[in-house]
């Protein structure tokens, strides 16, 4: 084949293959975003209610010297560490055992174990554990109860993004040979040596894989917050108020920078250890 | 030893999973309205009441198309930036990842608000409201990634080494993608897909910005009727019959592509 | 789900007047800010139905039988009319106004904010209430409200009305409390068992306690607040704070709370009441002695009505006892037409929901959205806008 001609050829097929996904995704969504970060130097006239395209930096002065958005960042912020650092903590054990340790048929079904809870609706699983943690509740009677509030969010948010831990992981174990494992032991390695020297490093994109999902769904949550949070409130429940029921939509995209913020510096720290292509 | 730890923790882990769904179904039966703990009264009125939902549903019809929607782009749109990223070079190509990870990384309350007001500012004067399709959008923005990393992952695994056989052997491009390709990417699709239809099927935050008036998908029907005392009940019924149902497609998945079809990549 | 509903019924830029429920002196033909209400004529005579109306309304406002078959005042409505009813359900009442403005709708089920923006901007026509036979049954306390009428034109019909009562464990709270003062005590023995309506809203059930308790701060409308008042407001409720176990946005959640006892005094409907003493909690729901804040709807017709005939025959038949009745014992409200009363399946619900009692709805004052310029008509001072009531209720919150 005629190389310049193969060239072309392959040119053309590249430009056939990305054009559509990177209009969507290049262009309709980083364009929506931007639209939103634009207007997030807008304000609303109170008045009438409509958007005035001036450019202001009010929304932002409020947002950095009011208080209280920095310690509900904070707060959102310490909630979605915790999630994120219980998650791997359950996750690799479980993980571990359905990949390494299960027969082949158990795992069959302890994959569908783990898999079929996302089915059932999130909201009927946060309430679900409104339930359990009330005041004369199941937990109550059995070892009481935390009481609606901020622990009871960390818990219900670990609960609900749990198999999203689980799920990378696995992969990544399975993918691990047991040759290794064995060599390992066969050094003279013991179990929590072998784990931590070889497993490990090797589940590192795995695991900010999983991260990305508990620590991001974490931050944007507003409905947890809202059943078993008691009188807290989170990043997200600031956003939904002001675009919901105030009508500002300027001012809720400037509070949403701080999670988009957050957010794009996560991913920009863990993309160098190949966990995008762990999702 | 070491396996009895973990044998444990298994245990647990799964109780911790399953202890709040089992309250689900026990208040399925629960005569109270509220979720009154313990329950005093058997009731299977909710049953029967769920049965005669019919917006239940007509909201379960509408998120089996939202998400089969959903998942059909995100079927086309993921395997072919898989391929490009993965069977050429090309400037920027390190970035295609992180754009592609972006709309599940970002909170879904962004990426709702964002949508929404694009959705307005620039497609609504066109004479396309928000309906259907707009949720059908948004949710297949974020479920591209399922498809893209299972595809990549099994593109990289592969190599080329048969494509090149079947075109030295003078098979056409279609034929070469009709007998060598798509088999050997099927079950990365199927466990992609599957994984975007779930995403797609629970998904409320985006879908409460991007869904049309009148629009109303299982979980919004959910969470519309949660809040009703007179309703809530049914809502755990729903939900019961959800878990059970979707053994199924998981089941069905494994079968069909192998175990790690229905987890392998998240 | 009647929380969204009411919160978003407070969404939206909204003149709406100084008056609480009672008083009926209405304002004159231009609103405030010098508004004039663009000239729209009304429908004179009542024709063959189009077969359809476009509806847009409030969840749970319009029921086919699709959520329970039981439930359902649309099915006899189409087979006696001819008009097929085709609904859209808005969640907010910006999306209302947006609806309305495309000319594809015939009626809409606005609320106190929504109503005055379409009157104001022409999208709905005044209402001839000859061709409602209905409307006289309607209760006076509802008509020609300054959210529903401009110069004594009626600019559609009023649907019902509810207010935000006080509850209270009748095991735990003794005495019973008689004044919202109990929620706002700093010394309460309830702290950590207290809720609140969890909605920068409830500012205004601060004010109106303060409007009562507190004469010197001159508040007048609990809607329409200056500086001070706006800061002693959100001063009382940072204190509350301090007590609250949680704040509550939907009646699934309040009656669970006060079921198991996470909950024992605080803002709540009547409907809410009505569940949990059903569901055997030991609740009482009062009317305290400084009032109370509350909402109310109304049936407007698009100016570019296609089908105005049929929309006509809808907003008689909405407001028609029986369905009047059934939509205000699903919804879980007072109803507005006084026969009403004898078609509810319980037949204590207006009692209850003292749907017949002008003297306890004049003690109400309704849902209105607080603007720059002040409600209760002051124009020496700028009141804080809905906005500024959003961003202040984040502080409270902490």
């Amino acid at each position: 084949m005629d190389n310049d001609q193969g060239l072309g050829r392959r040119r053309w097929q590249l430009a056939a293959l990305l054009s559509a996904p990177m209009l969507w995704l290049g262009v309709a969504y980083l364009g929506a975003l931007a639209v939103l970060l634009v207007s997030a130097f807008w304000t609303v006239n109170g008045f009438t209610g409509e958007v005035v395209r001036e450019f202001s930096l009010q929304n932002f002065r409020t947002i950095v010297t009011e208080e209280v958005y920095r310690n509900v960042t904070l707060r959102s912020l310490g909630v979605a560490v915790a999630v994120t650092a219980i998650c791997v903590v359950l996750a690799l054990p479980m993980a571990f055992y359905m990949a390494k340790v299960a027969s082949p048929r158990t795992r069959h079904w302890l994959v569908i174990a783990i898999l079929t809870p996302l089915w059932a609706s999130y909201l009927v699983k946060a309430y679900a554990w409104r339930v359990l943690l009330a005041n004369d509740g199941p937990l109550d009677s059995l070892i009481g109860t935390p009481g609606y509030g901020l622990f009871a969010v960390v818990i219900v948010l670990s609960y609900l993004w749990l198999p999203y831990m689980i799920l990378p992981i696995y992969a990544g174990l399975e993918r691990l040979p047991d040759s290794l494992l064995e060599a390992s032991a066969d050094l003279g390695a013991r179990g929590g040596r072998t784990f931590r020297g070889v497993v490990l490093p090797i589940l590192v994109p795995s695991i900010f894989a999983g991260s990305i999902f508990t620590f991001s769904l974490s931050l944007g949550d507003y409905i947890t917050v809202q059943i078993v949070g008691g009188k807290s409130q989170l990043i997200g429940n600031l956003v939904y108020a002001n675009v919901g029921a105030a009508n500002n939509l300027p001012f809720a995209a400037a509070i949403a920078c701080v999670p988009v913020l957050i957010m794009v510096v996560y991913l920009t720290a863990v993309r160098r250890s190949g966990a995008l292509e762990e999702l | 030893m070491t396996r009895w730890v973990l044998r444990s923790v298994m245990a647990l882990g799964l109780f911790f999973i399953y202890a709040p769904l089992l309250l689900v179904l026990v208040n399925s039966f629960n005569g109270d309205r509220t979720f009154g703990w313990p329950p005093h009264d058997f009731t299977t009125q909710w049953w029967s009441a769920a049965w005669h939902n019919g917006g239940a549903r007509d909201a379960l019809w509408t998120s089996v198309k939202a998400g089969l929607g959903a998942t059909a782009i995100a079927l086309v749109l993921g395997t072919m930036v898989a391929f490009a990223v993965q069977r050429f070079q090309f400037f920027g190509r390190d970035t295609v990842s992180l754009l592609i990870v972006l709309p599940i990384a970002l909170p879904g309350i962004v990426t709702g608000i964002a949508l929404d007001s694009a959705w307005r500012s620039v497609i609504a004067p066109l004479g396309l409201g928000k309906g259907l399709f707009s949720v059908i959008v948004g949710h297949a923005t974020f479920c591209v990634v399922t498809v893209y990393n299972n595809v990549l992952a099994r593109l990289r695994r592969s190599g080329v080494s048969f494509e090149e056989a079947s075109a030295d052997l003078g098979a056409s491009p279609a034929q070469t993608f009709r007998y060598i390709t798509f088999p050997m990417i099927r079950s990365a699709l199927l466990a992609g897909g599957l994984l975007a239809f779930a995403l797609s099927f629970d998904e409320i935050i985006v879908t409460t910005f991007t869904a049309g008036p009148g629009i109303q998908t299982l979980p919004i029907w959910i969470f519309n009727n949660l809040f009703r005392p007179n309703q809530a009940p049914v809502v755990n019924v729903v939900a019961a019959v959800l878990i059970v149902l979707s053994v199924l497609p998981v089941w069905l998945a494994q079968r069909v592509a192998g175990p790690e079809a229905g987890a392998s990549r998240t | 789900m009647r929380h969204k509903l009411l919160m978003s019924a407070l969404a939206a830029g909204v003149l709406v007047l100084a008056g609480c429920g009672g008083d009926g002196d209405d304002g004159g033909g231009s609103g405030p800010g010098g508004l004039s209400v663009p000239k729209v004529d009304k429908l004179a005579a009542l024709g063959q139905g189009e077969g359809a109306v476009n509806v847009i309304a409030w969840a749970g406002y319009v029921e086919d039988g699709s959520t329970d078959p039981k439930v359902d005042w649309v099915s006899g409505f189409e087979k006696e009319t001819g008009c097929q009813v085709n609904t859209k359900v808005a969640g907010t009442s910006d999306e209302m106004v947006t609806l309305m403005k495309t000319g594809e709708y015939d009626v809409v089920s606005a609320s106190g904010d929504a109503s005055l923006r379409l009157i104001y901007g022409g999208d709905v026509a005044p209402v001839n209430t000859d061709l409602i036979a209905n409307y006289s049954d309607v209760f006076e306390g509802l008509k020609n409200k300054q959210w529903n009428s401009v110069d004594n034109q009626p600019y559609g019909v009023p649907h019902g009305r509810g207010a935000n009562l006080l509850m209270y464990r009748t095991d735990t709270v003794k005495p019973a409390p008689t004044s919202w003062g109990a929620v706002f005590d700093a010394n309460s023995p309830y702290q950590g068992k207290i809720t609140a309506y969890d909605s920068p809203i409830y500012i205004a059930d601060a004010a109106l306690y303060l409007m009562k308790t507190k004469p010197d701060l001159g508040i007048k409308n609990p809607y329409a607040l200056d500086e001070t008042q706006f800061k002693a407001a959100t001063d009382l409720l940072t204190e509350q704070n301090k007590l609250i176990g949680e704040y509550w946005s939907d009646y699934t959640k309040e009656v669970q709370a006060f079921k198991s006892g996470d909950s024992v005094l605080g803002t709540t409907w009547q409907v809410i009441a009505n569940l949990a003493t059903a569901d055997k909690a030991p609740v009482e729901a009062i009317l305290p002695a400084e009032g109370a804040t509350g909402w109310s709807d109304t049936w407007m017709i698009s100016s570019k009505a296609k089908h105005p005939n049929c929309g006509y025959l809808w907003m008689n038949h909405i407001i028609s006892p029986k369905a009047n009745a059934g939509v205000a014992e699903w919804f879980g409200e007072a109803p507005a037409n006084k026969l009403s009363c004898a078609e509810t399946a319980d037949k204590n619900h207006c009692t209850t929901f003292h749907a017949e009692d002008e003297a306890y709805f004049d003690q109400v004052w309704y849902w209105t959205t607080p603007l720059a310029q002040c409600v209760d008509g002051r124009t020496d001072v700028t009141c804080k806008d809905y906005a500024a009531w959003t961003q202040a209720w984040t502080t409270i919150k902490g």
